[in-house]
């Protein structure tokens, strides 16, 4: 369900850009002298943030150079969470909850819209090149269920007409705003909140 | 119904911003120095006469384990570890706390390694939660900046530097030594216990590992008194917790409410209700996905701490309450956890691998009602050869609330899988041969 598939077409170089070796090494010094293998999730994230949201074999060697490490513990690390994508993703990347808390409120219902107005495949770029979506496991809002994560963004309390508007959005080049899409704020009982009400009025 | 004064998380909704300013004026970094003045054996003993147990799942006894980490500082250093990386389905107060209550956490890290003399802290959140980090560092970079923590925190003459670090999308991180595997760069798989972490724990050294909650609820219990606290809920059962209501109710919401509080009052006050009354219920996952679910009759009467949920053979876990009425396929939601399960698995014993995999092909035939009515035992044997055969507690985690299905819903089960395919063909079913076909492309 995480993409692991490792990409056919791979970069022949990669480095870090200056900026990305600025976040390293301020990583790397978080941790204590000789451990310097502890960064190594970091510098993934890094490496696949400067690189378009997908990590290339080349930029695993180059962590595994960096921190002096062996690159197949690199590649270990890489395949083994699923956050790391091993081939390229949409810009807009949505990741789908339906673990079963987000099931019960309709998740698959935002599956189909997924699938009639991205892709009919998980992992398939939109035909504007632009979205990819793929179902993952609980993302841990689930009582703002049923929500989706887009790149790092949460949108919550959805239902299949506001993922289409979202969806439509993000066609327009717009970034829809993120959070609950239900009108209430955060994780507070819609029109029933019973608790510290001395706070709310405040 | 809990007084709105002795919750401890008063921004659990944000009314008033998670800054340092907002968060003085909920009385965060109140006397902390003066709590830190009164020495390690006050803080520990404090804690553990206060009762308070790990918020995380487990449920044990904090200052217990606070009070295993060793005295003196030897030729290894101590760490204190957070563990933020929240993944159970069902379970969301952690964030709510990392995004709205960072200054309890911080504090709580302060106050926890100064109790277990560590200099260094990490924070290990889920890589999902980017944002929540976002705003606990910027909550760690006012801290830095008021010497509330850094060299001589509060000039009490204690040094202590927090690190956030991210996880990557693995559930089984969770679990506190495959953790201390990821924040060593390394896959994140259990390692064995024991040598427990108290001893042997990050880089080899004393590391105390503690739930988000439990260490953000501390500095309050310490500032109230743990008289307090433990004033609330019942013996060995004692304080507030976070409840995470989701699933088929009406208003699903985080709440802290007092441990005990009936299942049904939290329901029916704070979520306002199960979709189509009380009577429609089904059944309640009651804290988080690996712990069993329970029928209508139990939850009728259920209450929900620690103690209570072991009589009724589930458990705590997180509180993260799911709730499921009988409009929903109760065997296809048992699946799609069994699935949840199967793809979290880290791999590394064999009853675990292969068996969460088997049980979720099981179940998804079961709710097309492809199986035949032996295979619902052969179900529990599975469960059974999986339990107490792995390292960590995930085999439990994953065979628990299948167990929990067959006990107190074999008879629908059965009553869908009736047919034998192997006496009278009725269907024409790849039985047994293809079962790998059912996997996605990517599995």
């Amino acid at each position: 369900m995480s993409i692991k598939k490792i990409h056919k077409e791979q970069p022949e170089t990669f480095k870090f850009s200056d900026k990305s070796m600025e976040a390293a090494n301020k990583i790397v010094s978080n941790y204590p002298d000789g451990k310097q293998q502890s960064a190594v999730m970091a510098l993934l994230y890094i490496a696949q943030r400067q690189n378009d949201n997908w990590i290339p074999l080349q930029a695993m060697k180059y962590i595994a150079k960096f921190l002096d490490m062996p690159y197949i513990k690199v590649y270990e690390v890489a395949t083994f969470y699923s956050m790391y994508n091993l081939s390229p993703v949409g810009k807009y990347f949505f990741q789908v909850c339906t673990t079963t808390p987000c099931m019960l409120r309709g998740a698959y219902d935002l599956v189909k819209v997924c699938k009639n107005k991205i892709s009919e495949k998980e992992n398939v770029l939109s035909s504007d090149g632009k979205i990819s979506w793929m179902e993952v496991e609980c993302l841990g809002a689930c009582v703002n269920a049923p929500m989706m994560q887009v790149n790092e963004d949460y949108y919550e309390d959805l239902n299949d007409k506001k993922l289409e508007e979202i969806i439509e959005t993000i066609y327009q080049n717009k970034i829809p705003k993120p959070g609950s899409y239900s009108g209430r704020i955060n994780a507070e009982p819609v029109n029933n909140r019973k608790t510290l009400l001395g706070n709310k009025n405040a | 119904m809990l007084k709105d004064e002795d919750r401890i998380f008063q921004n659990l909704y944000n009314d008033n911003g998670a800054d340092i300013e907002s968060a003085k004026l909920r009385n965060d970094w109140n006397g902390t120095k003066e709590i830190l003045e009164k020495g390690r054996e006050w803080i520990i003993n404090e804690v553990k006469s206060s009762e308070l147990r790990g918020r995380g799942g487990a449920g044990f006894p904090t200052g217990l384990k606070w009070s295993f980490a060793p005295k003196e500082v030897g030729s290894r250093p101590h760490y204190l570890v957070i563990n933020a990386d929240e993944s159970e389905p069902g379970t969301c107060k952690d964030r709510d706390i990392l995004r709205f209550e960072p200054h309890k956490l911080i504090e709580g890290c302060l106050i926890a390694s100064y109790a277990v003399n560590a200099h260094k802290c990490y924070i290990y959140i889920r890589g999902e939660y980017f944002n929540e980090g976002q705003k606990l560092q910027t909550a760690i970079d006012e801290a830095y900046q008021n010497n509330l923590i850094g060299k001589n925190a509060l000039n009490s003459g204690w040094d202590l530097d927090i690190y956030i670090h991210y996880g990557a999308g693995a559930y089984i991180c969770g679990e506190e030594t495959a953790l201390l595997e990821s924040l060593e760069g390394k896959k994140g798989q259990p390692r064995l216990k024991p040598p427990f972490p108290a001893l042997i724990g990050l880089y080899g050294c004393p590391t105390i590992i503690n739930n988000v909650e439990t260490v953000a609820a501390v500095p309050t219990i310490l500032r109230r008194g743990a008289k307090w606290f433990s004033s609330l809920g019942r013996p060995k059962n004692t304080g507030t917790k976070i409840y995470c209501i989701s699933g088929n109710v009406n208003n699903p919401c985080n709440v802290e409410e007092e441990m005990g509080i009936p299942l049904k009052e939290l329901i029916e006050t704070h979520a306002g209700g199960v979709v189509g009354g009380w009577d429609n219920l089904k059944a309640v996952i009651p804290g988080g996905s690996s712990m069993p679910m329970l029928p209508k009759e139990i939850c009728d009467n259920m209450k929900m701490d620690f103690d209570a949920c072991v009589e009724n053979k589930t458990g705590l876990g997180t509180a993260g309450i799911v709730v499921i009425n009988n409009d929903q396929d109760i065997i296809k939601c048992m699946a799609r956890i069994a699935r949840f399960y199967k793809h979290e698995s880290c791999g590394q014993c064999t009853p675990c691998r292969e068996g969460s995999g088997w049980m979720w092909r099981m179940l998804e035939r079961m709710a097309a009602g492809e199986a035949t009515p032996d295979e619902v035992d052969m179900l529990f044997d599975v469960t059974k050869q999986i339990e107490g055969h792995t390292i960590c507690a995930f085999g439990e985690g994953s065979s628990w609330p299948v167990q929990g299905l067959i006990r107190h819903f074999k008879d629908e089960i059965l009553e869908r899988n009736k047919f034998d395919p192997v006496v009278k063909k009725q269907k024409n079913i790849p039985y047994l041969v293809d079962q790998h076909l059912l996997e996605k492309d990517n599995a």
